[in-house]
């Protein structure tokens, strides 16, 4: 009986699975991780299925599909996601030796582990006179009042930066920062990270706060005008003393129910392996996790930075309530 | 049992199916977090709730503004080289309100060519900024106006011409003059199709989040992406949803009764419409009215998006012919589905005299207000449940375990889209059966008294014109859908409205301009086809 219905529903089931494959669900678009698959494919044999999407809704998905979801391998673009998938119980323990990575890069229970980090930092305009802040959280200071372009508390960089400093500050100082923040922006948040830099470049303030990444990629980009733009902009770290640069990370977890988990294993360790660490620094100008992978030439030219220290999960977990502060705070 | 019968019978099966994932929606309202809601009153609540009242009626004012002028005089008028005008008006229809957003924006950028010209031209510092910024709520207004005037249009045109010359004749005999005829007689009797086309405009914007999630403007919408995403509370989330279902429901309803007077017993089918001939300044004048929405609306960001396209994008061309297939199949399967299943529903309510059936699609209509994700979400926890339930018992039976069945597959996506855009359908086919004037299914019922013999002989070659609005009008929304396509899409399956979205999400604006330009493109084709048959039938 079961036979005529695995013949039955063979053709109609959505997503079948064969020996040598392995689904992923993608937070991360299709150009920053498709061409990697591609490789793991050609080098292996093994068929990446994949699906990229809003992080939230691949995780409302996979919850929703239960037991019988045939994800393997979940890859989400900041701490944030990957501790809500954790915490929504879709992931399981990576019962794998994992290269060696600074500790905070891999949970403690093993539910995930990063690919690679994001610096989010303040910009100015090389060669302007302006007093350079000493840290993020100077820049909430009223001698920078219409002095700052920053996108919307919408954004998960900007939620994750304030959960961040949360933790390392407290609510008060947090809240007080976030306040001044509001109070000295240049304009209504809009745009995203690049638009920010932009403006900057156009006069309309004087700092814009950023990802790196957004950066490099202006600086390696085939149109003139943002390579033109991206060259006059040079970052102010904030140093070790002050607590050091905001960072998050992108990462990868195992789900719960993978019905191929060999070959999640397989990818998961092929990601984290030097070359294609080295890959991510090189096409989307992220820093790599694992010590000792050479920078793309454009991260060399951004230059050398203290990493703030920061528990991802609490980080994570706090996102939420960094949100309600910016609202509260005027942050629009 | 009768054949109508069955089909009311299979008309209350589909409909309850349809609303299960608003249902699912709206029972998060059982679930109220106070803390969360006292937070949301107490900072953001306000500005949600203003800001997307302003963007739904400024957008729907302007697509009206637009829409209502172009339908009268493009109804009117005859003048040279109409049958240009007539394709060119529509062409906005294929623009994706948030590409247009950020094309614009890009177009008036600080280190734009556009910009740079403009400061070679008056000599200006290359810092200073002269192009306005129109990334605010009045900008976002305008850029929905101007891709969604077509919805106005295209019912108002309609509308229009079935106005009979006799109408006219009166007036002038009355001594009325042309302005007082259009402003007494001819939009009045326009008006519920004005104000349909109106409707659609503002639950397509209150549904939008691309475009004011990219101008910072918090609206309802983006209130609940915020709150899912950034406060991970999907309950709150469901709820702020709910509640934009119910001030849509109310707007359908006020809408509704704008039409009621619509079943009138004018029989507009022997009456002559006849246009008149316009020459000289008129023909410039009426030209430049036709052409200014389509230019802003359709043909600058077209020409940024291509000269993006050829000149700056290094987007691989590569798979690009599976993403055209795909998209193509999809919107087309979809197109055909929902107005199959909008004329089921809106032939049960005409053939029904009891008010009951014609609510009910007023409740179908709820999804297009609602945006993409919160539908994505209802159905992905209604397949869900249902492949559960479904292996459970295959287990239990036969100890088969078939997986996913509806989840991740090509069903689930087209479940969605009918939930979204089955009132963008039933907009079309209500309206064209309340231009059938029930003196006709009378007179048809005399000679042969079989429904079926009214429905396929009279009714469908009646409403060939408004099946095929909505066949394109679903094509394209669907050719244009994003969030939803994202999220329940099978695996390795793409469209090239994810593609463009991806590449302009990451701020990769140029490199977003191929798929883009195809989009626009490949929803030329049914614009085309549209105005081939709304020529047919004028002529």
């Amino acid at each position: 009986m079961a036979s005529v219905f695995t013949i039955l529903f063979a053709g109609l089931s959505a997503a079948q699975s064969f020996a040598a494959e392995v689904n992923v669900y993608s937070g991360r678009q299709e150009a920053l991780i498709k061409p990697l698959l591609d490789k793991f494919t050609a080098q292996t044999g093994v068929k990446v299925n994949l699906v990229t999407g809003k992080a939230d809704a691949l995780i409302s998905r996979a919850a929703s599909e239960g037991e019988f979801s045939q994800v393997d391998l979940l890859v989400m673009a900041d701490a944030g996601r990957l501790v809500r998938a954790k915490n929504m119980r879709l992931t399981q323990a990576i019962g794998l030796d994992l290269p060696a990575l600074s500790s905070s890069f891999i949970d403690e229970e093993k539910h995930w582990v990063a690919l690679t980090t994001r610096a989010r930092t303040v910009m100015y305009k090389k060669g302007s006179d302006v007093v350079l802040p000493e840290s993020m959280l100077a820049l909430a200071d009223k001698k920078y009042a219409g002095q700052i372009c920053v996108r919307s508390s919408s954004n998960i960089y900007n939620q994750s930066m304030t959960a961040a400093m949360m933790l390392d500050k407290g609510d008060e100082v947090t809240s007080k920062w976030a306040k001044g923040i509001a109070e000295n922006m240049a304009r209504k948040p809009k745009g995203g990270d690049r638009d920010q830099i932009k403006a900057m470049i156009a006069g309309e303030c004087q700092f814009a706060i950023a990802n790196t990444y957004y950066l490099g990629g202006m600086l390696t980009s085939s149109d003139e005008s943002q390579r033109e733009i991206a060259e006059q902009v040079a970052i102010a770290w904030t140093p070790k003393s002050e607590g050091g640069t905001h960072i998050n990370i992108s990462g990868v977890s195992i789900a719960k129910h993978a019905p191929n988990k060999a070959a999640a294993e397989q990818l998961l360790t092929f990601m984290l392996a030097e070359e294609q660490q080295a890959w991510y620094a090189e096409v989307n100008q992220e820093y790599p996790v694992i010590d000792g992978v050479n920078w793309s030439k454009t991260l060399e030219r951004l230059g050398r930075f203290d990493a703030q220290s920061v528990n991802f999960n609490d980080m994570g977990r706090l996102n939420g309530d960094a949100l309600k502060l910016m609202d509260k705070a005027g942050w629009q | 049992m009768n054949g109508f019968n069955w089909i009311k019978i299979f008309a209350v099966i589909f409909a309850s199916i349809l609303i299960l994932p608003l249902f699912s929606v709206l029972f998060s309202v059982f679930s109220p977090d106070l803390d969360t809601w006292q937070h949301l009153i107490d900072t953001v609540l306000v500005d949600y709730i203003t800001n997307s009242v302003v963007l739904a009626l400024g957008s729907a004012t302007g697509a009206i503004l637009l829409g209502t002028t172009t339908g009268y005089v493009m109804a009117n008028y005859q003048f040279a080289a109409k049958a240009i005008l007539q394709i060119v008006l529509l062409l906005p229809l294929a623009m994706p309100a948030y590409i247009i957003a950020y094309t614009y924006t890009g177009l008036m950028d600080f280190g734009s060519p556009l910009h740079q010209l403009i400061r070679d031209v008056f000599s200006l510092p290359s810092t200073v900024s002269v192009l306005p910024d129109i990334r605010h709520l009045s900008g976002a207004v305008v850029m929905m106006s101007l891709v969604l005037y077509p919805y106005v249009y295209l019912l108002s045109y309609a509308a229009f011409k079935s106005q009979p010359d006799a109408l006219q004749n009166v007036s002038t005999l009355a001594g009325k003059s042309s302005l007082s005829h259009i402003f007494n007689v001819a939009l009045p009797m326009a008006r519920p199709a004005i104000l349909t086309g109106g409707a659609l405009v503002m639950m397509e914007a209150l549904a939008d989040y691309g475009t004011v999630a990219y101008f910072g403007v918090n609206t309802f919408s983006a209130g609940i992406y915020r709150t899912w995403f950034g406060m991970g509370n999907r309950e709150v989330a469901a709820q702020l949803a709910s509640a934009l279902c119910l001030f849509v429901f109310l707007v359908l309803i006020l809408e509704k009764y704008s039409r009621k007077d619509a079943r009138r017993y004018v029989n507009n089918l022997a009456n002559k419409k006849t246009t008149r001939e316009v020459t000289g300044k008129g023909l410039v004048f009426i030209w430049l009215l036709c052409l200014l929405p389509p230019l802003f609306g359709f043909f600058i960001p077209s020409i940024q998006l291509l000269y993006w396209a050829v000149f700056t994008s290094e987007a691989d061309t590569q798979g690009f012919s599976n993403l055209l297939g795909n998209t193509l199949y999809l919107s087309a399967l979809a197109a055909f589905i929902i107005v199959a299943l909008a004329l089921m529903f809106s032939y049960v309510a005409r053939m029904t005299s009891a008010n009951h059936f014609s609510r009910l699609n007023q409740l179908l209509s709820l999804g297009y207000a609602l945006p993409g994700l919160v539908i994505a979400v209802g159905v992905i926890s209604i397949s869900g449940w249902a492949d559960r339930q479904f292996n459970m018992f295959t287990i239990s039976w036969f100890d088969f375990r078939p997986g996913l069945i509806i989840s991740g597959s090509i069903t689930i996506l087209l479940f969605a889209y009918s939930v979204r855009y089955l009132s963008v359908a039933l907009q079309n086919t209500e309206n064209g059966f309340a231009r059938i004037s029930l003196q006709t299914d009378a007179a048809a019922l005399n000679l042969n008294p079989s429904r079926w013999h009214l429905l396929s002989r009279i009714h469908l070659p009646l409403l060939r014109p408004s099946i095929l609005s909505a066949m394109l009008l679903v094509f394209v929304d669907v050719l244009k859908e994003l969030p939803a396509t994202l999220v329940l899409r099978p695996f390795n399956f793409n469209t090239l409205a994810v593609r463009a979205y991806e590449l302009a999400s990451d701020e990769r604006l140029i490199d977003a301009a191929l798929p883009a330009i195809a989009i626009v493109g490949v929803g030329l084709l049914p614009v085309c086809l549209l105005i081939y048959q709304l020529e047919r039938r004028s002529t």
